[in-house]
């Protein structure tokens, strides 16, 4: 299973949300962490909300909040608001209906099944604990300065 | 009961805060224990009620192998509210499968769904996985079926994560896979 860069992003921003559920996150501040354009993102957060995941937050101090039960979503749940998971879903190739083909079809249905339970098993709350498990990111060398 | 084929998780064991001893006092009027014989028919009952199967024979098997607190590393213990059985955890260590050094295996649990979302699973967990620790093994495993997200879901909140093995299976009523193994073209 090959996430597309609009669900990479919904599961960045779900997790920053669910991180702290009080707290109006904005898409620039998000953007900005990640690295990603805020154009970008504001329509992967627009579906989210969309879907009940969130929710907007108008006006100053505006953006966006978790509004789901981080012990029960899962990120299966907010991968599918992205991506067609059923069979029919998978690109047609040339070659498919050989043998040979088949096989490997069997062969990445077995992988896609694993992945699939895999990410239908971790909650948001089991992820945020993996996120606190992980060492800090490297701090930046400091022999740049800012201006140059 | 939970159990069966599927994906496999392992943990290390950790040590819980506050150590344990025998009957470990845990989620508010919670004490796991080892199984008694008494046990057996609300064990029997919470099994029926999960998978609506009645293995009245499997389940007096698994009392007279894996009761009687721990013998040869295997454990059955219950959560115990106030006299009534909340749910059970059965696992037992295992020594060198497939070249794995001795580990845990958690192969049964169990919560009444009435007393779920309590605390009644992970004070099993963390039971069994005291034991065995004990008994001086490093990391515990399990294997569920991959559509049982609610208990894959609960291994995973308590840092249960892929492990290093793979689980198998073949059909063995299966004419194609029994060609193969006489190495037969199909």
């Amino acid at each position: 299973m090959r996430l597309q860069k609009n669900t990479s992003l919904a599961l960045y921003s779900v997790i920053e949300f669910a991180a702290d559920p009080a707290r109006h996150v904005s898409a620039a501040e998000i953007a900005a962490k990640y690295g990603v354009s805020a154009h970008h993102l504001a329509k992967v957060l627009s579906d989210l909300a969309r879907a009940g995941i969130v929710e907007s937050v108008r006006g100053a101090g505006g953006g966006y909040r978790f509004t789901g039960n981080a012990r029960r979503l899962t990120l299966l749940d907010v991968i599918r608001v992205f991506e067609d998971l059923g069979p029919a879903a998978t690109r047609r190739e040339s070659g498919e209906a050989t043998p040979v083909g088949m096989a490997l079809r069997l062969v990445q249905s077995e992988i896609d099944e694993i992945a699939k339970a895999t990410f239908g098993s971790i909650t948001l709350a089991t992820m945020l604990r993996l996120v606190e498990r992980q060492p800090p990111p490297p701090r930046r060398s400091a022999s740049r300065k800012p201006g140059r | 009961m939970t159990r069966a084929a599927g994906a496999t998780n392992k943990v290390r064991v950790r040590r819980p805060p506050g150590g344990a001893a025998g009957a470990r006092a845990v989620a508010s009027g919670i004490v796991v224990r080892p199984a008694r014989r008494a046990d057996l028919d609300p064990v029997i009952a919470i099994d029926r009620t999960v998978t609506g199967l009645e293995k009245r024979d499997y389940w007096r098997s698994v009392f007279r192998r894996y009761a009687g607190g721990g013998k040869s590393g295997r454990q059955f213990l219950v959560a115990d509210a106030g006299g009534n059985v909340a749910g059970f955890v059965i696992g037992e260590v295992r020594d060198w499968e497939f070249g794995s050094p001795p580990c845990g295996w958690v192969f049964g649990i169990d919560v009444r769904p009435g007393m779920r979302l309590a605390g009644v699973g992970t004070s099993l967990l963390a039971a069994i996985c005291e034991r065995f620790r004990r008994s001086g093994v490093q990391t515990v495993r399990t294997m569920l079926a991959r559509d049982n997200t609610l208990v894959l879901s609960f291994f995973r909140s308590q840092g249960m994560m892929a492990g290093p093995f793979i689980p198998l299976e073949m059909d063995l009523g299966n004419d194609d896979a029994a060609a193969a193994q006489r190495g037969e073209p199909r």
